[in-house]
């Protein structure tokens, strides 16, 4: 008999389908992989098991876990069996745990909530548990606190807690979205170190095909709250029955079409820069020490051409970023556009910084909620000396929305009008309508699905072709730089440590840490191949 | 920890030194001789000059605010312009008034506002909810003074529970002074007592659908368990911040109510002094608020520490 079996499963939440009819079985020492984009029903399908259903959620179909019937529990017979039979690992680490209880606290709860033990036999197990998840007690004892750790730390802490009563099954709800390519890998190889030892069930649940493809033994896709494809991990990459698994397989690895001559008048030029953040003092009179985010960067981008910076979060990259488009002063060296500086005394120079855009990783949290549309893409018109009124400004924003291929009328819209995908596409158009020759893409796809990602990509190549744009494409997704770019340089503690054409870098990388990165980067295997 | 309290500490003295300064600038800039007002029109250079000798009132600005300040010290607040006492002893007496009823009012505003708070936050929208926030509402918006005046009619007057007004001295024994102390404390805490539920309600709400939450619920925790284990501790910054301001609220803004039931508190000894302008006692009562509030605020800033270790490092 499987360990979870989920058969017929619908979900309403006041009154809305947002489950039909979803199956799906996990074996005793299985993964399972459950893939699909945002609003698929995947992580529903988890709190379905869970039985954290918002209000309101009304659940019809079987879900039966170790012989338990979960639908038909009470709820105090469901706390007995969350922590215990079934652990569940988060998206968000930084906001998993409690933020003002030690971790040894936090992870030995789940000991005592459960077990009738002692408070020192608790911790003592908690200790294990941590043990077992990497974090040692010499660097990592029980005393210390969530904000003392990284997201990947916490996250261990986190699977710590989920693991430390050996439950039967654990679900991990993108557990390695919100991290880091190398620590992706080693939350990745973390999780199934466990499933093996512990000869646990696995339901990991995750938007990204190439996680679960060397992972997983099975894998369930799943489209606006259905199952569209199901089946061993290599039958399905093999014969991918489904168009949706087609679509979806080939979005991630989508490669838009590029003109790649190479080009050589420099536009931007970045010599030496230095950019230092002044610590906290340690004392009140202590002599005021400095964080060195940035040390000595030096590169050029030509006009036309796409140049990719890819590094792990801390690195500097967004320093770095800042620094460019003349929001921070830098410490020393000098960043040029067309020779221009982008400073000038201690000035932001606006005849620079009219020059250039940028395009955050946020669709939505970075525009004004209040704000209609229209007003918003027409923004960066303050950087103009006489920016265009009435009937101009309408064919401008109009021309805008239209070169990212929304409508006109769109203008009279607000912003929580649109979906994701779409939200990027404004955000282009907002960066466009000035027709700058630099656009700074900071992270820019990667809150994005994948099927959704291809169709922006697709547009940034469109667009540089018509408008001769030029790209600075700031990204931690290894698969994306390597579709979009033409060099690519790779930042280390506020270093660029290697640089190159990017086929190049990536084919045959020359640092140690660019090799990490590409060694940690989950890849897809080839069609049919698997 | 040590070094957080420290550093507080430090903050704490430096703003008790602009404080005095401005207070003393402030004063010294309000126009009206004292020595005149209290001699009257008819007097001579030579009396008015031998008065302002005897207040303190000469000499350069820096010796006069040096005086003042190592007068306070030393516990000399100097003497009254109108009564002709020592400050020190008549703020002394007030205080003990002001102190208990500020003190009282708040316990039982907090003791009022903890349980109503957690009580509609864990059955958010229930029947609960709905009259725990109309209740409130309406405490917020009953001005205190009327509701003050509604009690004297019901509990002392009609029922004869509690004297109308005035105060029965410490010395009448702890009971009598403080069931003196009760109707003003409850009118007092009313309004008091529904901010803080609303307010711990609504921080307590927003901390329940923090993702730590779902954390603990999916360890095994029920509701219950999770509200009271994790959420409260951390949805207890805001409402440390609304005791704090309430608390130096109290202390020093009782005066309708103080007046109301008769009760010679800090708040009508400041109101008279304005009117007679007896600036050494204006000054040296609007002194000693200040420094309640700044003490106040220190001890809600170690409070605030005791439950987030973030803010311990940070300091």
């Amino acid at each position: 008999m499987s360990l979870l079996e989920i058969e017929g499963l619908d979900l309403d939440i006041h009154g809305e389908a947002i489950l039909k009819d979803v199956s799906l079985a996990v074996q005793p020492g299985q993964i399972v992989g459950v893939i699909g984009e945002s609003g698929s029903g995947k992580s529903m399908t988890a709190f379905s098991v869970m039985q954290l259903l918002p209000d309101g959620a009304v659940c019809r179909g079987r879900v039966t876990l170790g012989g338990h019937e979960m639908l038909a529990l009470p709820e105090p017979s469901l706390c007995r069996l969350r922590g215990n039979e079934v652990g569940m690992v988060f998206q968000e680490p930084m906001t998993a745990l409690n933020p003002i209880q030690p971790i040894g606290a936090q992870v030995a709860e789940t000991v005592l909530i459960h077990e009738d033990v002692s408070r020192a036999e608790a911790m003592a197990r908690a200790r294990k548990a941590l043990e077992r998840c990497e974090l040692p007690e010499a660097k990592f004892p029980l005393s210390r606190y969530p904000h003392e750790l990284s997201g990947g730390q916490r996250q261990r802490v986190v699977i710590a807690m989920a693991i430390a009563l050996r439950p039967k099954l654990l679900i991990a709800d993108e557990p390695t979205t919100a991290l880091d390519v190398t620590t992706q890998a080693q939350i990745l190889r973390l999780l199934r170190r466990l499933v093996d030892e512990d000869g646990m069930g696995c339901m990991l649940i995750t938007h990204d095909l190439a996680v679960v493809a060397d992972m997983a033994h099975e894998i369930v896709i799943m489209r606006q709250g259905e199952v569209v494809e199901a089946g061993p991990t290599g039958r399905v990459f093999d014969e991918m029955r489904h168009p949706y698994t087609r679509a979806l397989f080939e979005a991630s690895g989508h490669q838009p079409e590029r003109d790649e001559t190479p080009r050589d008048v420099p536009l931007l030029q970045v010599r030496d820069v230095v950019r230092d953040y002044a610590l906290p003092r340690t004392r009140l009179f202590a002599p005021q020490e400095h964080f060195r985010a940035v040390n000595g960067v030096s590169f050029e981008i030509a006009k036309g051409e796409s140049l990719g910076l890819v590094g792990e979060s801390g690195c500097g990259k967004s320093t770095l970023t800042r620094a460019i488009l003349g929001l921070e002063e830098v410490q020393s060296g000098e960043i040029l556009l067309d020779g221009e500086p982008v400073f000038t005394g201690h000035r932001p120079n606006r005849d620079v910084r009219r020059r250039m855009q940028v395009v955050f990783q946020d669709p939505f949290g970075s525009f004004n909620p209040r704000w209609k549309v229209g007003p918003l893409v027409a923004e960066p018109f303050h950087l103009l000396d006489d920016p265009p009124n009435g009937a101009d400004r309408d064919r401008a924003i109009a021309e805008a929305l239209e070169s990212v291929g929304l409508a006109p009328e769109d203008r009279l819209k607000y912003i929580h009008e649109f979906s994701g995908g779409q939200r990027q596409r404004i955000a282009i158009a907002r960066a466009l309508i000035i027709k700058p020759e630099l656009i700074i893409l900071d992270e820019a796809v990667s809150a994005l699905d994948v099927s959704i990602r291809a169709q922006i990509l697709d547009l940034l190549a469109d667009l540089s072709a018509r408008f001769g744009l030029t790209y600075l494409f700031i990204s931690h997704d290894l698969s994306v730089v390597r579709t979009i770019t033409d060099r690519v340089m790779v930042m280390q503690a506020g270093e660029i440590v290697e640089e190159g054409p990017t086929a190049l870098v990536f084919d045959a990388p020359q640092h140690d840490y660019t090799k990490t990165l590409i060694a940690a980067a989950p890849v897809l295997p080839e069609r049919g191949a698997a | 920890m040590l070094r957080f309290v420290l550093k507080r500490l430090v903050s704490l003295s430096l703003s008790l030194v602009v404080a005095s300064v401005v207070i003393f600038l402030f004063v010294e800039v309000v126009p009206g001789d004292p020595a005149a007002f209290m001699l009257g029109l008819n007097a001579t250079e030579d009396t008015l000059a031998a008065l302002r000798d005897q207040l303190g009132l000469s000499g350069s600005l820096i010796e006069r605010y040096l005086s003042w300040v190592g007068g306070m010290l030393r516990g000399d607040f100097g003497t009254s312009y109108t009564y002709r006492t020592p400050v020190s002893e008549m703020i002394a007496d007030r205080m003990w008034i002001s102190l208990p009823l500020a003190l009282y009012a708040l316990t039982l505003s907090t003791l009022i506002a903890f349980p109503a708070g957690i009580w509609a936050a864990s059955k958010r929208g229930s029947l609960a909810d709905v009259s725990v926030m109309g209740l409130t509402q309406l405490g917020v918006a009953i001005p205190n003074f009327w509701f003050a005046m509604l009690m004297v009619l019901v509990f002392a007057i009609n029922l004869r529970w509690f004297s109308a007004g005035g105060f029965a001295g410490w010395d009448a024994g702890v009971y009598p002074a403080m069931k003196s102390l009760t109707l003003p404390a409850i009118a007092l805490a009313l309004p008091q007592a529904s901010i803080l539920a609303r307010v711990m309600r609504s921080s307590l709400l927003d901390t329940l659908s923090e993702d730590f939450i779902r954390t603990a619920r999916a360890k095994g925790l029920t509701k219950r368990q999770a509200l009271w284990r994790h959420a409260l501790r951390n949805a207890l910054i805001p409402v440390l911040t609304i005791i704090g301001l309430q608390f130096s609220f109290l202390l020093a803004g009782a005066i309708i109510i103080e007046n109301v039931f008769f009760l010679p508190g800090l708040g009508r000894l400041v109101f008279q002094a304005i009117s007679a302008r007896d600036l050494i006692v204006v000054e040296s009562v609007v002194m000693l608020l200040v420094f309640a509030v700044i003490v106040v605020n220190f001890a809600v800033d170690i409070a605030y520490a005791a439950v987030d270790p973030r803010l311990r490092v940070r300091g």
